[in-house]
């Protein structure tokens, strides 16, 4: 038997239940098959009117409703389900009863705009100014919509519905923000604090503004037609991610405890790597420094080295500067390989789910390691002669995979990268 | 698992409606001095940022451009913690320099969106007039100054630390869970040094709606937190607090001095249906916390929101030997920064070897005469959740 324990000493942390819901649908199952028969989740924007709008399509989940609608409240039932499913799986404690604490990656919230129209029209008034807004806020008839618009509101959610124990961290890492709450559920197992952890990451904010502003950043493909082909990384012609949602639950747990209750082992967090990048709010260090730093500190935590990494499941958002910079980084640590090695982007299926990316795509990677099997990176027709990476173009294909590298990278300089492994190193 | 380490408080920087920095505020506290406006906002009262040259830590005006308020307080109190510190500047340090920040969000551009709401509802327009005047309205970089974890990226950027960086969200927990890791990573060798705080603005309208929904602004006339059983609620403040914490072998190692010793951290999720869950999550909390003396010092962040406040009254009535403070008087409601403020006052009060006088004309509040050798600081969210720490002097 392994020891439970890693080459540093630490508890080795296992994955032993997964849930996830993407625009290709609710469950591993058929995310799984979608994924790696090539299907896109992108469509047009049927949520709100997209007129006037220079990106009009999204990685939306419409089979999911909430009234009244809000991207929190969405956001709020996507984790739900990703996380009953997780919880199945996995068996641990009881209904209701999780025997550890919730580490949540969601979006920053904001009161939305239905309600501050239903605020709006409660005034009864033309040309009303912030004062008679405030006068009539009170008393309340918008109780409600505190709670709904508090940061702390989907966390206390989850704690109170499936009963993690202690305070529930909520984070915001921008693009990164999966892969930090991976990565603090695995240091509170490595601490001993805990031996399970539930790490849960949601995204359901595709809303007008939400994807205006975006647009304003000049972030999002404008490729509209046919929206299926729009999120193109790592080629030529490709120009922006295309926004969308999801959810991603893992359950973490010391492999000691696991191995102790008999749960399925699906995988082992064996490594995560964070490194800042302050060199600019929206882009990366042109040397590649922080990314650099970044991948080898993972590979590091992990006591590994990159002939030992099988696959990346990379980060590749389809921005023109993303793709590079992580060629760039990714070159400048595996040297030669970062040509043989497969590289995949799942974001051209099911766009960038932004708070959720780093789970959803973590969970993407141990479904590789289960089937030994690495889905393609679709509308790859013009190869990009400065990213010469296999990208596992447009079809799955079957390898064997024993680790892969999961990236993340985010606006505010966020990267941190993870390693997961199908057995204990 | 190994013995944990001890972390050292070896930085602190402070910005709030008392002034900047150490001696400043201080010598506030021991005025009993308030700043608070009920004129600016009224009926809502609120605690103005003192005036700030933000050019002493914030030199690129590039850079103050790119950051709301909020960003502007927070990335300035870092400035004065790292200082404080004597890390500024110390690539050497910064680059691997841990940091989390507990955040909100930006403030709106209220104008625009009241005006886009009186058009859409003058017109009975249909959303797509939506589309249409937030695409020529938004200002594209506005989306950067709101999003919550670019207060970590404009320290980042400004200040170069750039380590590990977390955000943590989810109003006064956020600050409270922020410090319970950032000393959890330190005592297990996982972090060598943090800088962890956090930053409000609370001179915004969109707040003052957000929080009207459920009736939590102190309206009309200021009172101190104990005196609101007339009319209860929180007056939100301005302030910006970030501590550096670390390990002490990485301090002794460059010589640094402890304004004190951050021995624990413990947080909860009381399910606050129950009346009086916050005083059984309050007590379960303290006797977690290593048996502080029961006639030691506490400085709590009570907001003055009912029912939580009654609570912690109930809760400080079982510990009458206590000499406490609530910060919630001299610097308002400060939201995510409450619990760091309270750390940082804590740990200038074991530094001076007293503790700030009372200010309270309830009596709540009593003299302490000795010196403190142990302060707890607690807080109880205005809504959810709880936690405390322990402080402690370094003799």
């Amino acid at each position: 038997m392994t020891a439970p324990r890693d080459k540093f000493g630490r508890p080795i942390v296992v994955v032993t239940g997964m849930g996830i819901v993407t625009s290709l649908g609710a469950g591993k199952t058929d995310n799984w098959k979608k994924l790696t028969a090539g299907e896109s989740g992108i469509r047009t924007v049927t949520r709100f009117p997209i007129d006037g709008l220079k990106s009009t399509m999204a990685g939306t989940v419409d089979f999911v409703t909430v009234e009244p609608s809000s991207s929190t409240g969405l956001t709020e039932r996507l984790a739900d389900l990703a996380t009953e499913e997780a919880l199945a799986q996995s068996g641990i404690g009881r209904k209701g009863d999780f025997p550890g604490p919730l580490f949540l990656a969601v979006a920053p919230v904001e009161v939305e705009w239905s309600q501050r129209i239903e605020v709006g029209r409660a005034v009864g008034k033309p040309d009303f100014d912030v004062n008679d807004v405030l006068k009539i806020s009170g008393g309340g008839k918008f109780a409600p919509y505190h709670h709904r618009f508090m940061f702390g509101s989907v966390a206390g959610h989850l704690a109170e519905k499936f009963g993690t124990k202690g305070s529930p961290i909520s984070l915001s890492t921008a693009c990164a923000s999966g892969a930090t709450a991976i990565q603090l559920g695995v240091e509170a197992i490595r601490r001993g604090e805990t031996d399970a952890a539930l790490v849960v990451a949601t995204d359901g904010s595709v809303n007008q503004e939400n994807l205006i502003r975006f647009s304003l950043l000049s972030a999002l493909s404008t490729q509209n037609d046919p929206p299926q082909a729009a999120s193109k990384p790592f080629s030529k012609n490709r120009d922006g991610f295309v926004i969308a949602e999801g959810a991603g639950t893992l359950v973490l747990e010391s492999y000691e405890a696991a191995v102790a209750r008999g749960a399925p082992i699906l995988g082992v967090v064996a490594g995560c790597g964070e490194l800042t990048d302050s060199f600019h709010r929206t882009r990366s260090s042109p040397d590649g420094k922080p990314i650099i730093g970044c991948v080898r500190k993972s590979l590091a935590d992990a006591g590994m080295t990159t002939e030992q990494i099988d696959h990346i499941n990379a980060h590749g958002t389809a921005t023109p500067e993303n793709d590079k910079m992580e060629y760039v980084g990714i070159s400048a640590v595996f040297g030669e390989r970062a040509k043989q090695i497969p590289v995949s982007s799942n974001k051209s299926m099911i766009g960038h789910t932004i708070s959720a990316a780093g789970a959803v795509e973590a969970i993407i990677s141990l479904l590789t390691l289960e089937h030994q099997r690495i889905p393609p990176t679709i509308n790859y027709e013009i190869p990009d002669p400065a990213i010469p990476f296999d990208v596992v173009p447009n079809v799955a294909r079957d390898a064997r995979v024993t680790a892969v590298m999961s990236n993340s990278f985010g606006f505010g300089g966020q990267n941190a990268s993870l390693i997961l492994t199908r057995e204990p190193i | 698992m190994n013995k944990p380490k001890e972390a050292w408080i070896t930085g602190i920087g402070i910005i709030s409606s008392l002034g900047e920095g150490l001696d400043a505020h201080w010598d506030a506290l021991n005025a009993r001095r308030i700043n608070v406006d009920e004129k600016r906002f009224a009926p809502y009262v609120v605690h103005p940022l003192a005036p700030v040259s933000f050019d002493a830590q914030i030199p690129k005006k590039g850079d103050q451009r790119q950051m709301e308020a909020w960003q502007r307080i927070g990335t300035y109190a870092a400035g004065l913690a790292l200082d404080s510190a004597g890390v500024k500047g110390n690539q050497e340090i910064l680059g691997r320099m841990d940091m989390i920040v507990a955040a909100g969000g930006g403030e709106r551009d209220v104008p625009v969106d009241l005006a886009i709401l009186n058009a859409y509802i003058k017109s009975n327009a249909s959303p797509a007039f939506l589309n249409e005047r937030l695409m020529n309205d938004l200002r594209p970089t506005l989306f950067l100054t709101q999003l919550s974890n670019l207060l970590a990226g404009n320290i980042a950027i400004v200040h170069g630390v750039s380590g590990t960086s977390r955000t943590f969200m989810g109003e006064e927990a956020a600050s409270i869970d922020a410090a319970r890791i950032a000393l959890a990573r330190i005592q297990s060798g996982q972090s060598d040094i943090t800088l962890v705080g956090a930053a409000h603005n609370g001179e915004r309208t969109d707040l003052l709606i957000l929080y009207e929904f459920d009736d939590f602004n102190l309206k009309d006339t200021f009172d101190p937190v104990w005196a609101r059983n007339k009319h209860s609620g929180f007056a939100l403040g301005s302030a910006g607090v970030f501590l550096v914490i670390e390990s002490r072998e990485h301090a002794e190692a460059r010589g640094a001095k402890p304004y004190a010793r951050l021995s624990n951290v413990v947080t909860d999720l009381a399910q606050r249906k129950q009346p009086g869950a916050v005083t059984k999550s309050l007590e379960t909390l303290w006797s977690k916390l290593g048996m502080p003396k029961d006639n030691g010092a506490l400085i709590t962040g009570a907001t003055g929101v009912e029912p939580v406040t009654s609570e912690e009254k109930a809760f400080l009535g079982g510990h009458p030997g206590c000499a406490v403070r609530a910060t919630g008087t001299s610097f308002g409601h400060t939201m995510e920064t409450q619990f760091p403020l309270g750390l940082a006052l804590a740990a200038l009060s074991l530094s001076r070897g007293a503790l700030f006088p009372p200010n309270d004309p309830t009596g709540l509040e009593v003299e302490m005469t000795k010196p403190p050798t142990q302060i707890v600081v607690m807080g109880a969210g205005h809504w959810q959740g709880e936690g405390m720490a322990l402080v402690e002097a370094i003799k």
